[in-house]
């Protein structure tokens, strides 16, 4: 790298054409790219998909025998034992969401590429509640059956799952990313996140027990939804800032 | 627990037209303290473009944190990163643009192929993906293209992360210890990629342990990193139940 005067200048020259000459990065473009990547990763590692699913079904299976059969006792719980199953199952499943990128460098790249954090960010809860969440969703009718859920509250079950389980994972996401720099993080990720569940396991099951009653239950519906769009607008940024401390 | 840090430059390109350049990256009186101890203080330095630096210093003197901070990634105690006279957290988008750091954790995924990962890595930093196989022939990954990563060696993990330099057109480019795992001709072709890098107008910022085989030594600018021997154990004590250190005393020796 011996440079004379003269080719030191054209450096400069070729300096300044590298800095500028760069293209503008679209949102969905960056969104899409981690959406895949995520996916592709969840697909060859099933545990990843298959775990919080067989949580959810062996929990509220169990319910039924150690409660006993009567179909009362079961209907009255039911709306309670689905959420709470719901809520530990991803839980479980959160830890997986920053780790594995923490712990493999990958992180560290997405801090530092040119796009803006929360868009990756919102891009890797997305994914994580298309890989947790909406399993959970699909299965939820079969199990509220087992446990004699009113006729008239599966609509209403449906529809706090679809609002409330992208919360959960909005709001857990905030959690892991303050946890994921520290080694035995599990313990205070739970004691971080399960008191801001609380509003969503409240609100849901007042709901459907409501709808079991025959009666209205679309303000319950949209606190739910207000808590949905409270989360998904801002949980990114706080994961966003998160994350930054982490990674310090 | 005193420190101290120097810098030490060789006159590679005449000082008379550094000065006339404007810096692509400089330091305004770094401070780092991890784990209460003083790493290095009041560093300061600045790098053009066309600039090979290599950061020397025994292990736990601080190189991963300076170039931690150099790249935005950690936050000095005190003192400023000037990304062309912009401290860096104000112009975070642009200089970005402008990065590319290489760490220690090569951010290569298990569950991809080695294809998967590069054209992630290319495409998250805004780069073509274009013929990004043929990156892959240059690092010696012929017909590893659809092999998970979980099933290469540790040199081949970190050959993927690396396929990146060739396709990238950030200027300033932050190794960290980029020759770890990487056999002599991989440590040669790279070190004719850095020289090409600074012709075209880049700089690299690098750290390591061995010396430059086909860059004549006197022509890389030096900042040295350097404490008293007696922290020497009381540091590596310290520093022992850290994960990252292990792993990277697991990567020396192999």
């Amino acid at each position: 790298m011996t440079l004379n005067s003269h080719n030191s200048a054209t450096t400069f020259e070729n300096a300044d054409i590298m800095i500028t000459q760069r293209k503008k990065l679209s949102y969905r473009h960056a969104f899409m790219l981690v959406l895949k990547r995520d996916l592709t990763i969840a697909m060859r590692h099933r545990d990843d998909i298959i775990n919080p699913l067989l949580f959810f079904v062996i929990v509220i299976t169990l319910f039924p025998l150690g409660i006993g059969p009567e179909a009362q006792t079961l209907s009255r719980i039911a709306p309670g034992i689905i959420w709470v199953a719901a809520l530990l199952a991803t839980l479980l499943s959160l830890d997986r969401l920053f780790k594995s990128d923490h712990h493999d460098g990958s992180l560290e790249q997405m801090l530092l590429s040119p796009h803006p954090i929360f868009v990756l960010v919102l891009a890797k809860i997305f994914a994580h509640w298309l890989i947790t969440g909406l399993p959970l969703i699909f299965i939820a009718p079969l199990l509220a059956v087992l446990l004699h859920l009113n006729e008239q509250s599966y609509g209403a079950l449906m529809l706090t799952l679809l609002l409330g389980t992208p919360v959960l994972s909005l709001l857990g996401a905030i959690g892991v990313a303050l946890t994921v720099g520290i080694k035995k993080g599990g313990v205070l990720l739970s004691l971080l996140v399960l008191p801001l569940y609380i509003p969503v396991l409240i609100f849901a099951t007042s709901a459907i027990d409501t709808a079991a009653l025959g009666l209205p239950y679309s303000g319950q519906l949209a606190i739910i939804a207000a808590l949905f769009f409270g989360s998904l607008t801002l949980a990114p940024f706080a994961v966003g800032a998160a994350l930054k401390v982490s990674t310090n | 627990m005193t420190s101290l840090a120097k810098k030490t430059s060789s006159e590679s390109t005449s000082e008379q037209t550094t000065a006339q350049r404007p810096a692509l990256i400089s330091a305004n009186k770094l401070i780092c303290i991890r784990e209460e101890r003083l790493l290095f203080d009041d560093l300061s330095f600045s790098i053009h473009a066309g600039e090979i630096v290599q950061v020397e210093g025994p292990n736990g003197s601080g190189k991963t944190s300076l170039l931690r901070i150099l790249s935005g990634l950690s936050q000095p105690y005190d003192g400023q990163v000037f990304f062309k006279e912009q401290i860096i957290s104000r112009c975070r988008e642009e200089f970005q643009q402008n990065l590319l750091y290489f760490g220690h954790l090569a951010g290569v995924k298990g569950e991809m192929t080695a294809q998967e990962n590069l054209n992630f890595n290319l495409a998250l930093h805004g780069n073509n993906t274009n013929n990004s196989s043929d990156y892959l022939a240059v690092v010696n990954l012929l017909g590893f293209e659809d092999s998970l990563a979980s099933h290469l060696s540790a040199g081949q993990h970190r050959r993927i992360a690396l396929a990146r330099l060739y396709q990238s057109q950030a200027p300033i480019w932050i190794l960290d210890e980029p020759f770890t795992a990487i056999d002599k001709q991989g440590v040669a072709s790279l070190e004719q990629l850095f020289i090409e890098h600074t012709k075209r107008g880049g700089c690299v910022i690098l750290t390591t342990h061995q010396d430059l085989i086909t860059i004549d030594n006197k022509k890389v600018k030096k900042i040295t990193l350097d404490y008293h021997s007696d922290d020497c154990l009381h540091d590596y004590q310290e520093k022992k139940c850290d994960n990252r250190d292990l792993d990277d005393m697991r990567n020396n020796k192999q």
